[in-house]
C-alpha cells in the first residue's frame, strides 16, 4: 500500500503495477481453474506453471530477487517436461459465431482496435506508458462486448482467454526468459568478448560496415537457431552496439531494425517451422520448400531496404 | 572465451530443435558459472530480469478479449470484408488480404491465421477468382496461390505486428537496448517501422500479384486457344 500512496512514486508507475497484477490474476485464474479440470492431461504442472507467473506478476515488485529467481526456474520446470498442456475449453460452434456476426456486423472491428487505438492514444496524449493504454483499451473493449451482446459475460472472457493462453502456453515465456538470458550476459561481460573477436573482422571505427555486419548476422543467426528474438539477445550484445551503437548510431533505429532484419532470417529457414513448415501441411502443398521459396526474394528485398534504412537514419 | 559457451549453447539448442525453454536456462546457468557468478547470483539476476520485464506479459491482458472477439464474429465479418472486392485475380485477393492482415496485425490481431483463415477463406476466395476466369484451376497455379497466400500471411504478421505499441518483439528489443544501458520509448520503436511496414506489403504485394499474372499467362493461353 505505501508504494501507491507515495507521492514519489509516478501515475504512470502506479497504474504498470495495477496493470501486472491484473496479468497476474489472470493467469491465476488459469492456474486455479485447471486444478478443477477432471479431463486435464497434465494437472499439476500446468497450475504450477500460471501460478508461480501469477506470484511473479502480482508480488514481483516486493519480492526478494533471489525468490522471484528461484519462482522462474520454479515455473519453468513443469514446462521443459512438457508437463505444461491445453485444457478442455471449449471453442464456439461455427454457427455460433456466424449467428453472433450477423448480429453485430462490422461493429465487432471497434472493440478489435481499442487496444492499438488506446496505445497510441496513451502516447501522444498523456505521460503515462502506452502499455497502460492497451490495458484501458481491453477494459473498453470488454464493455463494448457486454453491451453488443448479452452472452458475453464476465465468465465468458475469462474461459476464452485460458482456452487462447493455453494454446500459447509456456512459449509465451520466450521473450521474458530470452531478457533475462540477456542480462545474464550483460553481467558476465559476454558482450566484451565477442566486440573482441569481432573486431578483428570489422576496420576499427568504420560504423557503415558495423551496421551491415550487424543486420545480415542478424539474419544469418535467424536462419540458423529458426527465431529472430533469441538472435537479437545474442547479437545486439555482440555487434550491434560495439559496433554501431557506441561509435554513435541511434540505438532504437539498430535494435529495432536488427528485430526486422532477422525477420527477413525468420522467412527464409525451415527452423521456423511454425511459420514455414506447418502451412505446408495445412493447406496440402506438394513442395515441402514452398512457401519458404515464395518468401525468399521478398527477405532479400527487405534486408537490403533495411540496411539502407539504418545507414541512412542513424 | 569460456564465457562465450552460453551464446554457443543457445544457438545449437535453438538450431538441435531442444527444449527452447531448458537451452536457455541452461545456457544462463552455464554462462554465469564459469563467469564466477554463483547459483544465488544467478537466480538473482534471472529475478530481477525477469521482474523488470513483467511488461512483456501484456499479452495475457490482451488475451481476455481475443478469445471472446472470435466468439462473436470477428473472422467471419473479416471474410465479409475481403469478398466485397469484387472481379479481383487470385493475386489481387491475396493482396487484398495482406492489406487487412497488416492492418490487424499492427494492432494486435491476428485472424486465426494459416488454419484459422487462409485455408477456409483466403484459399477459396484465390481460387474461385481463377475458376470464374478460365473454367477451371490449373494445379500448379494452386500450388503456387498456396505459397503466395502462406508468405503473404508471414511477411504481413512479421511486419505488421512491429506497429503495435507494447508488441513483445518491441519490448524485447528495448529490454536488450536497456541491459546495455541505453534507453528507448516503445512508441518511437514502433514509429521506426512504419516505413518498413509499408514498404514490405507493397514488395509482397507486386511480386505476388505479377508472379499470379505470369502464371495465368503460361497455363492458360493454349487452353484458351488465344
Amino acid at each position: 500500500m505505501e508504494f501507491f500512496l507515495d507521492p514519489k512514486v509516478t501515475t504512470s508507475a502506479k497504474l504498470l503495477e495495477v496493470l501486472y497484477m491484473l496479468m497476474g490474476l489472470i493467469a491465476a485464474y488459469n492456474g486455479i481453474k485447471t486444478l478443477f479440470e477432471k479431463e486435464h492431461k497434465a494437472k499439476t504442472g500446468t497450475a504450477v506453471f500460471w501460478i508461480s507467473l501469477a506470484v511473479i506478476l502480482i508480488f514481483g515488485r516486493w519480492l526478494p530477487s533471489l525468490i522471484s529467481g528461484i519462482l522462474v526456474v520454479v515455473m519453468a520446470i513443469p514446462a521443459v517436461f512438457k508437463q505444461v498442456k491445453v485444457g478442455p475449453g471449449e471453442a464456439p460452434s461455427k454457427e455460433y459465431t456466424k449467428a453472433q456476426a450477423d448480429k453485430i456486423g462490422y461493429k465487432i472491428f471497434i472493440p478489435t482496435v481499442m487496444m492499438g487505438v488506446m496505445a497510441i492514444v496513451f502516447a501522444l496524449f498523456t505521460k503515462i506508458s502506452p502499455l497502460v493504454g492497451v490495458g484501458v483499451g481491453v477494459i473498453i473493449a470488454v464493455i463494448l462486448l457486454m453491451l453488443f451482446s448479452k452472452e458475453n459475460k464476465p465468465t465468458t472472457f475469462l474461459n476464452d482467454s485460458k482456452r487462447m493462453l493455453d494454446v500459447v502456453g509456456p512459449l509465451s515465456m520466450l521473450p521474458m526468459l530470452l531478457a533475462s538470458l540477456g542480462a545474464i550476459f550483460t553481467t558476465a561481460g559476454v558482450g566484451t568478448v565477442i566486440s573482441g573477436l569481432v573486431s578483428a573482422i570489422i576496420p576499427n571505427g568504420n560504423i557503415t560496415v558495423g551496421i551491415i555486419v550487424y543486420a545480415v548476422s542478424m539474419a544469418l543467426f535467424t536462419i540458423i537457431m529458426g527465431n529472430a528474438f533469441a538472435a537479437i539477445t545474442v547479437i545486439t550484445v555482440g555487434i550491434g552496439a560495439p559496433f554501431a551503437i557506441a561509435l554513435g548510431a541511434n540505438p532504437a533505429i539498430i535494435g529495432m531494425l536488427g528485430l526486422t532484419c532477422g525477420y527477413c532470417g525468420t522467412l527464409c529457414t525451415p527452423m521456423a517451422a511454425n511459420f514455414n513448415i506447418v502451412p505446408v501441411a495445412v493447406l496440402d502443398m506438394k513442395g515441402k520448400y514452398n512457401v519458404i521459396k515464395n518468401q525468399l526474394l521478398v527477405a532479400v528485398i527487405m534486408l537490403v531496404f533495411q540496411i539502407g534504412y539504418m545507414l541512412i537514419a542513424r | 572465451m569460456i564465457k562465450l559457451i552460453g551464446v554457443a549453447i543457445v544457438i545449437l539448442g535453438f538450431a538441435l530443435k531442444m527444449d527452447n525453454i531448458a537451452t536457455i536456462l541452461v545456457a544462463g546457468f552455464v554462462t554465469g558459472l564459469v563467469s564466477g557468478m554463483d547459483v544465488v547470483k544467478i537466480l538473482q539476476t534471472i529475478g530481477s530480469s525477469f521482474v523488470a520485464n513483467r511488461s512483456m506479459a501484456i499479452f495475457i491482458v490482451i488475451m481476455l478479449v481475443t478469445g471472446t472477439l472470435e466468439r462473436n464474429g470477428l473472422r467471419e465479418m473479416a471474410a465479409r470484408l475481403i469478398a466485397k472486392i469484387r472481379n479481383a485475380t487470385a493475386g489481387i485477393v491475396i493482396a487484398a488480404y495482406g492489406v487487412l492482415r497488416l492492418i490487424l496485425a499492427a494492432f494486435n490481431v491476428s485472424l486465426g491465421g494459416t488454419a484459422g483463415f487462409v485455408r477456409p477463406v483466403v484459399m477459396p476466395m484465390a481460387i474461385g477468382a481463377v475458376e470464374a476466369k478460365h473454367g477451371h484451376a490449373d494445379e500448379k497455379h494452386v500450388e503456387e496461390l498456396k505459397g503466395m497466400s502462406a508468405g503473404m500471411e508471414n511477411v504481413t504478421w512479421f511486419f505488421g505486428q512491429v506497429l503495435f505499441i507494447g508488441g513483445s518483439g518491441a519490448l524485447l528489443v528495448q529490454s536488450t537496448l536497456k541491459n546495455l544501458g541505453y534507453e528507448t520509448d516503445l512508441a518511437e520503436l514502433a514509429k521506426i517501422e512504419i516505413p518498413v511496414a509499408v514498404f514490405a506489403l507493397i514488395v509482397a504485394a507486386v511480386i505476388y500479384i505479377l508472379k499470379d499474372r505470369r502464371l495465368e499467362k503460361t497455363l492458360y493461353t493454349q487452353k484458351n486457344g488465344k
